[in-house]
């Protein structure tokens, strides 16, 4: 699904990926793990079609993330480390994912209450003005009810109560299933029951790669 | 298409929820009533008075503070949402980079058009309310020349946004722009010719780059052809343009100059890394 081929990329002269040659295929859940500027974001991002690499190439079911961006993302959620300050209001949000990613509201609103988030009530706030675990949640409900054969997670947890966190496995193990799922984390004991490949960058390479 | 005019329907809620969009529409809706509780209508100045008077004073603070609003309230656009990592999570749905960027230019056109447009139409509808008559042709003619001017800002306030990676540096350069245009290209523009060092169609050639020295030329020469209010840069160029063909190039220019920049503002936008 997706294939990563020597890819490297350069801040200036910072190196962040330095020829990187990886693939991630169906029924795959990769914990992708490394210190701090390792280089996992600068990964994803180029999964997500976000940079231009400065050598080699990303495709994902053979398509550019780059060229064909709008075919490519069809099939991806994503879930940021941070939830961006969005202005729009949830009723906004909603419109503008429903719209753009063809995703049922109800189906948002569903994966909500598995999260025990009510945003019925929260129509109308902005999505800034929510607490941080509840944005995290309406990202989560969102990721879910998008259909996609790829879902990544950027640290998804980080905002989360304990409870909330097993509410998100609980549902992420039923969704897993003929898809990627591509995990950003550094606590490797919390997604070890969800995922069956570890990979382990360092210095903008990938330093481990092991299945299990 | 649908994209394209959801991006824009939703720039345009945000924006109008904005405080500063808030203070925006004060600002011009406010000058208006100051004009009228100030009689403006009522005051006779070089031969202007009534509405054409209080149009004239609307437009020449406009030629002032409608660039920078719009500079910066849009300049961080872009630039912004990329800053705080809303691009990075609103762009990971299937949205084409050219649907959302003119989108947004749709959007924040309609934002910052409308409080101009709508406090002139105040000021007309309350003018004729009190009896006074209406300058139809002074009104089209503002109504283009805030379109064209305001075009021109936006075009060159997303240009800016595409390119720059923080907002204070993008507030920075829109402030300079500003600046520059308001003041620089006169000041300089004048020194030249107190040393005469360059031809008058050199002069009257930079002169023209500037929207908003065509602005407030095209805005005044309507009530004053001889342009006894204005500089000698203004002397210049109706003298070699017939005002008819001045009031379209005046119109025209700054629409295509800010559809030419808000262009390359999204082919930078296209080809650089998006986070």
């Amino acid at each position: 699904m997706i294939k990563v081929s020597n890819l490297s990329k350069k801040f200036g002269s910072h190196i962040s990926l330095d020829n990187v040659n990886c693939e991630f295929k169906k029924n795959e859940s990769i914990a992708l793990m490394g210190a701090n500027g390792a280089g996992k974001t600068t990964l994803i991002r180029s999964i997500l079609g976000y940079y231009h690499p400065t050598n080699g190439e990303v495709s994902i079911n053979g398509l550019d993330p780059i060229k064909q961006r709008t075919k490519v993302l069809e099939n991806i959620s994503f879930v940021p480390q941070l939830p961006p300050p969005i202005k729009l209001n949830i009723d906004e949000l909603l419109q503008y994912i429903s719209i753009s990613a063809k995703v049922d509201t109800d189906k948002i609103i569903h994966y909500a209450n598995e999260m025990k988030l009510d945003i019925k009530s929260n129509m109308n706030k902005s999505f800034f003005k929510l607490s941080g675990g509840m944005k995290q949640k309406l990202l989560i409900a969102i990721s879910l009810a998008k259909k996609s054969d790829i879902i990544i997670y950027d640290e998804p947890t980080a905002n989360l109560d304990p409870k909330a966190r097993d509410d998100f496995y609980r549902l992420l193990e039923k969704n897993e299933h003929d898809k990627v799922l591509l995990f950003v984390t550094h606590r490797l004991e919390e997604v070890k029951d969800l995922v069956n490949r570890q990979i382990y960058m360092d210095l903008g390479k990938i330093v481990s790669d092991d299945r299990f | 298409m649908k994209n394209l005019y959801l991006i824009a329907y939703l720039d345009l809620k945000e924006s109008l929820r904005a405080k500063w969009f808030l203070v925006y529409s004060l600002v011009f809706g406010g000058m208006i009533a100051l004009f009228f509780i100030a009689g403006v209508t009522e005051s006779q100045v070089m031969g202007f008075s009534g509405l054409s008077r209080l149009l004239l004073m609307y437009i020449q603070i406009t030629i002032v503070i409608l660039p920078i609003f719009i500079l910066i309230t849009t300049v961080r656009s872009i630039s912004g949402d990329r800053d705080n990592h809303i691009l990075e999570y609103m762009l990971s749905f299937p949205i084409s980079l050219k649907q959302y960027y003119w989108g947004k230019i749709i959007g924040r056109f309609i934002t910052v058009y409308l409080p101009v447009i709508f406090a002139m139409i105040i000021a007309v509808v309350y003018g004729s309310f009190k009896g006074a008559a209406i300058p139809w042709s002074i009104f089209f003619l503002y109504t283009g020349l805030l379109f064209a001017l305001s075009s021109a800002f936006l075009g060159i306030a997303f240009f800016i946004s595409s390119f720059v990676k923080s907002s204070e540096v993008a507030l920075g350069i829109a402030f300079f722009i500003w600046i520059f245009l308001l003041a620089f290209i006169d000041i300089a523009l004048i020194s030249l010719m107190m040393q005469q060092r360059f031809s008058t169609e050199l002069i009257i050639g930079i002169s023209l780059v500037n929207p908003m020295e065509i602005f407030r030329v095209a805005a005044i020469s309507l009530f004053d052809p001889e342009l006894t209010v204005m500089g000698p840069v203004a002397f210049y160029i109706l003298d070699s343009v017939s005002q008819s063909v001045f009031v379209l190039l005046s119109i025209g220019y700054p629409v295509i100059l800010g559809l030419f920049f808000a262009f390359l503002g999204y082919k930078i936008f296209e080809k650089k890394d998006l986070v």
